[in-house]
């Protein structure tokens, strides 16, 4: 039997709504069966905790007197994007500082976050309604106008995992990688994860409202490399990287506890991102993709030691194998370790229920789906405008 | 008899010598290899326990390796992790060989067993943190 958006708002309303958690629901399944969790179970909160390179934030600082239009900016010596009006600016969490590779957007970000003041400097040529050229001063989250988290890839939907052939170790952003495939490290939630749990987009879609940072945001987009055409399992579980999420929120209303900047050794700044999503249980076959587990999921090991676009594949593991503390790869054991936050993606999990459950997270339906087949592509390296 | 651990860092170069065998041979030291991480072109560190030898002979071996242009420190460094800033993502325990640095296999929570590290360092780049450091 299949239930609508409203009829769930309304349970909600009731207080009468089931609102499970993704890892309670999987506990219902084995009880009940998934037919009859499908009818008992109103919400599924699933949550990731992860390195996520592609966030950063917009900014507006408001006017000086006399006014300036910025046209380079810095936040803490670290580089912000000043190519828009005359004081906005978008702020990257992977830009490093000018004076200091181990400190960047993500650390602005997460000072910003945490209510401290940062320094801003800011230069411009000088127009005639703009007419000053510099400006330094300091700024908070509550003095600015705006300060809008915008994510332009967030929650990518499985990701492949990495270990490393060659001799010697190397440092990348899925973690230090020793030589002689000594560790395979990976970076998701598995069966908690929320593009796994909705393989199709049948409920996240532009205008999802969802959990980002520690605030309710929302699906912008498709996000950047959205790239849903790939292989996928019968259950509809791709086997690599697939689709991925555009998100936008109020960083104002953000907490530290859950966006937090971080330094991958030799590779350069990056911010972890807490990402959650309710998802309705609208019918049975939402409820069969709900009750995917770590075992069903499905990724390819590549070797990072190979400097190229198309690494080879060694071996496909489930979660349930990497979860467990190691994967056989070319006939030996080697040790697994994850790289996002399980513990915190749990968390998040647990925290989105408690707010569906009491009427403060409201679900709607998607505004516009994602897109089913996106085309991939590679970046051709071309010597004439013509050439093919 | 005396049983220690040390701290061996070899400059880019000297990882062609066999010291080791050396400690054996020459000196006639007991020794078990607790970490080595020796590349030729990079610095080297080796983490010994050196057991059922007299100071003595414990001293001769040690000079013999400082005159070979390596440092030798007692293992009095620890690691120290904060706790309170960690959000428990693992990336330490991938390059963790003692696995003093783990993850709870039920809650997945990062646990520290001080006893079990051998203070290699490798968990204090491979922090995205910066939360686990050396302390003197």
């Amino acid at each position: 039997m299949a239930k609508s958006y409203e009829e769930i708002a309304h349970r909600i309303r009731q207080g009468k709504a089931v609102v499970l958690t993704k890892e309670e629901f999987l506990k219902a399944v084995d009880e009940q069966g998934v037919d009859r969790a499908a009818e008992t179970v109103d919400v599924v909160t699933t949550a990731t905790f992860g390195a996520m390179c592609s966030s950063g934030a917009f900014l507006n600082f408001g006017h000086a007197d006399p006014p300036i239009k910025m046209s380079r900016v810095w936040l803490n010596g670290v580089p912000a994007y000043g190519g828009l009006a005359a004081v906005d600016a978008y702020l990257g969490a992977t830009e490093q500082s000018e004076l200091d590779p181990t400190y960047g957007g993500a650390h602005v970000i997460e000072e910003l976050v945490a209510g401290k003041r940062v320094r801003l400097r800011a230069v411009s040529q000088g127009t005639d309604c703009y007419p000053r050229r510099e400006v330094e001063t300091w700024v908070s989250l509550r003095e600015v106008n705006q300060a809008y988290l915008f994510n332009p890839r967030n929650a990518y939907q499985n990701y492949a995992a990495a270990t490393n052939g060659s001799d010697r170790t190397i440092y990348t952003y899925m973690g230090t990688l020793l030589p002689r495939y000594g560790n395979v490290t990976y970076s998701t939630a598995g069966q908690l994860s929320p593009l796994l749990n909705d393989p199709y987009y049948r409920t996240i879609g532009v205008g999802t409202r969802v959990f980002l940072g520690g605030a309710q945001g929302y699906v912008a987009w498709e996000g950047t490399q959205h790239n849903p055409a790939v292989k996928r399992t019968d259950q509809g579980v791709p086997l690599g990287g697939a689709g991925t999420l555009a998100l936008i929120g109020n960083l104002k209303e953000m907490s530290r506890e859950y966006l937090r900047a971080a330094v991958f050794h030799r590779y350069g700044v990056t911010l972890y991102v807490g990402v959650g999503v309710p998802i309705p249980v609208l019918d049975q076959d939402l409820a069969a993709q709900l009750a995917i587990r770590d075992k069903d999921i499905l990724t390819s090991v590549y070797d990072y030691g190979v400097p190229v676009r198309s690494r080879p594949a060694l071996a496909q593991v489930s979660y349930a194998e990497l979860r467990s503390g190691a994967v056989t790869l070319q006939g030996r054991r080697v040790p697994t370790a994850p790289l996002s936050s399980l513990a915190k993606a749990r968390r998040i999990a647990a925290l989105l229920r408690e707010e569906v459950r009491a009427g403060r997270f409201a679900l709607n339906p998607p505004v516009q789906p994602l897109p089913a087949t996106t085309p991939f592509r590679p970046l051709t390296i071309r010597q004439a405008e013509g050439e093919e | 008899m005396i049983k220690k651990r040390i701290v061996i860092t070899f400059p880019p170069g000297l990882a062609e010598k066999p010291l080791t065998y050396h400690l054996v041979k020459d000196f006639d030291l007991v020794i078990n290899i607790l970490f080595a991480r020796i590349s030729p072109e990079e610095e080297g560190k080796l983490v010994l326990e050196i057991g059922n030898s007299s100071e003595e002979q414990v001293e001769r071996g040690l000079a013999f390796l400082r005159e070979n242009g390596a440092q030798v420190e007692p293992l009095s460094r620890e690691i120290t992790w904060n706790e309170a800033e960690c959000i428990h993502c693992g990336a330490c325990t991938a390059v963790c060989r003692p696995q003093a640095l783990a993850l709870n296999p039920e809650s997945w929570e990062l646990s520290f067993d001080q006893d079990r590290c051998i203070v290699c360092e490798q968990c204090v780049t491979a922090c995205p943190l910066g939360i686990l450091r050396v302390s003197f």
